[in-house]
Formats: C-alpha cells, structure tokens, sequence
C-alpha cells in the first residue's frame, strides 16, 4: 500500500484487516502519503493530524492483533469536515473569526466514529461557516476538483468530496442544509447521503441552519454509504432535533435488488431545474437501467422548484442571521466577503415571510409524501451538469441560479447522491434516490443495485505524477 | 419586481448608508432577486395552514426520574453560626 493508490473502501479495508492482509497502520500511513502528495494541489485538508493518527493507529493494531476488534470500521481511516468538533483540535469552520476555537468534546458523530476505532487523518476543508462560497480571502484555500483542478468541488462540504474522489480517504463526514454533502459529492463524483433529518445528531458541529441542517457521509460506494451510517444513525438525547427513531441493519437491505420496487423518476424537474442535456440524458439512462433491472419505473412530478427555493431560502437566511448577527455587527471584517454579503441578507427578512415559508413548508413536504404513495424511491437530479469553473462559480450573495439540491432539505426526505455517468468534458455526473423518511434502507438498496450494474465506481480522477 | 438605480438610492438613503454609483447597479440587481423570491413565497395560499416546526417525529427527550440531590445536612449547616442536632440552631424570640 502507498501514496499511488487511493485507499481501499471501507467494505475493502474491513475485509483486509480481518485476513490480515492490512494493518491499520498500513492505512494510515498510506492516507498520510497520499494526503502529502496530493494537499497542496487538492487543497482538501485544513490540518493533518499525523502523529494523533499514528498514535490511533497503533492502538487500533494493538487491540486486533489482541483480538479485540471492535467492528467492521476498527483501524481505517476517516477525515472530517472542519465544523466538527474532535477534542483537542481546532474546529475552524474555514473561517479567521474561529482561528482559536479548540473543541473542549467531540461531538456526537465524531464520538461514534472514534468508537468503532476509526484513525481521524484531519480536518477538511468547506466554505466560510458551511455556507458563502468558494473565496479567497480566507485563511485556507478553497479545495479544488480531482478530476479537474481548474474546477469547483460543490459545496460546502468541498474537502470531504476533494479527499474522497481523489481517494485519500474512503470516509469523510459532511454536512447538509441545502445540498452541502450531495453537490460536492455530484461535482467529485462520489456518493453523498444526506440522512433523514433528525437521524444523525448534529450536537458537536458548528450550526448554520437549526431547522435544515442534517450530517452525513460521502464515500465511494453506496455499500460504504450504508456501513458508515450504521455507526453514525440514532437518537442523541441531546440534540433538540434528533429523532427517537429505530435503526434498521442497512446490510442486509444492501442484499436485496430492485425487483419489486416501484422507482418514481421526476423527469419534469430536469426542465423546471434547467438541467444540461448531459446530464438530463444520464438520468433517462438511469431510469432505464433501473426499469431493465426489474424496477418499475413510473413518471411523477415534484412541485415547482422555485417554491422550493423561495422556502429554503428564506429560512436559511434568516436562522444564519439570527447565528451570525452579532459577529456581523461587531466585527463583519473577519467574514469573507461573499459569507458577510449573503449572511447579511437575512436581516431583510421579516418574522411574517419566515412564517409564511415554515407554512410553505407544511405544503410541500405533505406534497412530496404524497408521492411516496405511489412509488418506494425518487429518482431526480441534483446538479444541472458538471461542475463549473472555479473561477465561474455564482458567489453573488442571493445566488441566481436555482440549486437543486435543497428541495429535500426543505421535506427532511433522506437524499443520495451518486455517480450515474461523465460529461463530455471527463467531470462527473450524478444521480438522487430519494426515500421515504427515515428509509433510507430502501434508498441504498436501490442506489447500491444501479451502482453495480452500472459499474461508474471502476473509474478513478487521473491525478497527474501519482500513478493511481 | 425590478428596483432601479433611483430607487436604490433613496433606500440607501433612508438606511444612512452611503453609496457609489458603481454600487447602485449591482445592489439593485441583488435587491432585486429577493424581491422576485419573496414574490414566490407570498404566491401560495397559506390560508388555515400552521407553520411547519419540525420534518422530524422528534419528541422532547425525558431525565430519569430520580433524586440527584440532597444528603448534604453537612455541607448546608457548615454555613450556620451555630448547629444542633442537624438543625440551624437560633436565639429563642419568643417566650
């Protein structure tokens, strides 16, 4: 194992430390290599904890070797994006106001992940507070594209995609409010889940939104998507918003195809969204693949996008502002200038259109679960194409564009991102099973049945002096 | 609903806050958007529809219901000038 191959997934991983044929210190040091020689160009980390990984790392192979092996994740390597909270380091939220800010606790998901025995290789980057855009006047560069440096990530959660698809890491934690786990993950072409909200505790991670915020993984497989979220899934007593919830074995459901399965592709929002012709055409063949793999498929219609968007933004705005507005009064200077403009936003609106977009809300979230009378799973877009330029990235503080993304953050739907093709240009393109709440079982069962038949994990970005 | 330059300038006026006239343009173009999405939002019809609190089946999270206090006669009396029997003792007032 060495800085030119990407890591092993975590389902591989598991497989080799329980033949032996890996040690965790093997991994880590491998994760360490390959984070050397790829950071400077990637981006991806804000800080790599070596020695704290090293340190893990032996103790991990010190308890296998005992036979104390704690589970399929003991030993491999993980990272985090930088508004988790890790004892004893930095949480900086990529922003100059946090510089200082070292985590007293782990938060909840952190704690989870360090129980299994997983070995934290550091803290990664995102936007300016999950939020903003890609900026320069930070304190830490914005990450860029594996497949394509000259490229944007997506975001907020730009590190963790950086990390995953460039294959330093086969498990980085996200966060989600309005796309921030599935655009980068669809941009870096990995696998993104945004949990149901309540789910996953997000008690330990720097807050942008309370009432859209949910954490998740990105990885490489839809199978590594289900491992880590057995580990992450279940009620956090501490959380206001987390869910008492059962959490069902996500491998078992893996084992079972899509025969029987009622898939409701929402053909229509590729228009309503304005998505590229590419990208539009990958998704029909998704569909026909999933038709072709014994799915039915049927055609269903989400409501109009731009509802959508006009509730998520208007809540997000102005939780943000009631987060940020005393930093912005006393020392708006330390913001980038594009997290400062499009925080300060939410001061214009007022306590009736957020009541307004929270009844909005009610009506469109019943709307979607009407449709999941029909169907199991939803198949939408969740990008209009592939990733822009860096340089060409939409940062004006009210972004024109309409994301995608957020419709589901706006109903709590759990939402999987994953690679379903390439564009002309080599960037990934990506697919969104949408599931009933708090399914997300039949979610990865329907996404990890498309990825095996469609086989898109078997292609890595080509980074340029590693022959990985 | 589109703001142009004049109108941005009497808002910004109002706001004490002083602008350039390269400023008015672009700030008007932002007002703007948010004019158009909050257009969308007022839109609907809300009428009789009560505001979404949570997409979560979240119920408030119980303590164990059991006494984490007391038994400290001790602690409490080490601030009595005088104690007695586990009692605050006190000059008698009244005969």
């Amino acid at each position: 194992m060495n800085a030119n191959q990407p890591l092993p997934t975590l389902a591989e991983a598991g497989r080799l430390i329980a033949s032996g044929e890996a040690s965790p210190v093997e991994l880590t040091e491998a994760a360490l290599a390959r984070a050397a020689a790829l950071n400077d160009r990637l981006a991806a980390f804000i800080e790599i904890t070596a020695e704290r990984a090293r340190a893990a790392a032996r103790r991990a192979e010190r308890e296998i070797a005992g036979g104390r092996r704690r589970g399929r994740l003991h030993g491999i390597p993980y990272g985090l994006k930088d508004i988790y909270d890790a004892a004893g380091l930095r949480t900086t939220a990529h922003s100059r106001l946090l510089l200082d800010n070292v985590a007293a606790a782990d938060a909840e998901t952190t704690a989870r992940l360090e129980a299994a025995g997983m070995i934290l290789i550091g803290k990664l980057a995102t936007h300016e507070f999950a939020t903003g855009g890609p900026a320069f006047d930070l304190p830490f560069p914005p990450a860029r594209n594996p497949w394509n440096t000259a490229h944007f990530t997506g975001g907020s959660s730009s590190g963790s995609g950086a990390a995953v698809a460039s294959g330093i890491l086969p498990l980085a934690m996200g966060s989600d409010t309005g796309g921030s786990i599935r655009v980068p993950a669809a941009y870096c072409g990995t696998v993104g889940l945004k949990p149901t909200y309540g789910r996953v505790s997000r008690r330990g991670v720097v807050p942008l939104c309370y009432s859209l915020d949910t954490c998740g993984p990105l990885t490489w497989t839809v199978e590594d998507a289900a491992l880590a979220l057995q580990a992450l899934a279940g009620h956090d007593p501490r959380d206001p918003g987390s869910a008492d919830v059962p959490v069902p074995d996500y491998a078992t459901a893996l084992r079972h195809g899509v025969a029987g399965l009622r898939i409701g592709y929402a053909k229509g929002f590729n228009d309503d969204g304005k998505v590229a012709a590419e990208q539009a055409a990958a998704l029909d063949a998704a569909a026909a693949l999933l038709a072709k793999l014994g799915a039915e498929v049927i055609e269903v219609a989400l409501p109009p996008n731009d509802h959508f968007q006009a509730c998520a933004r208007t809540i997000s705005h102005s939780e943000s502002f009631a987060i940020h507005a005393e930093d912005l009064k006393t020392r708006p200077e330390l913001y980038a200038r594009v997290t400062r403009e499009r925080l300060t936003l939410g001061a214009f609106i007022t306590a009736r259109q957020y009541v307004q977009a929270q009844r909005l809300r009610r009506i469109l979230t019943r709307r979607v679960d009407t449709l999941f009378e029909r169907c199991d799973v939803l198949l939408t877009a969740v990008i209009p194409g592939p990733a822009p330029l860096l340089e060409e990235t939409d940062t004006s503080p009210w972004r024109s564009a309409q994301p995608l993304a957020s419709v589901f953050n706006v109903t709590g739907h759990p939402a999987l991102a994953q690679p379903c093709g390439f564009a002309a240009n080599g960037l990934p393109l990506s697919a969104q099973f949408v599931g009933r709440a708090f399914d997300e079982a039949t979610v990865l069962r329907v996404g990890h049945a498309y990825e095996r038949a469609a086989g898109w994990t078997a292609r890595r970005p080509a980074l340029a002096g590693l022959s990985g | 609903m589109a703001l142009d330059k004049a109108t941005v300038a009497r808002i910004a006026t109002l706001a004490r806050i002083r602008l350039s006239d390269d400023e008015l343009a672009p700030l008007a173009a932002e007002l703007s958007h948010i004019l158009t999405w909050i257009g969308r939002l007022n839109e609907v019809d809300t009428t009789g529809v009560a505001p979404l609190a949570s997409v979560a089946a979240v119920s408030l999270p119980m303590r164990d219901d059991t006494v984490t206090d007391g038994n400290c006669a001790d602690a409490i009396l080490g601030n009595a000038p005088v104690a007695a029997k586990g009692f605050f003792a006190v000059p008698k007032v009244v005969e």
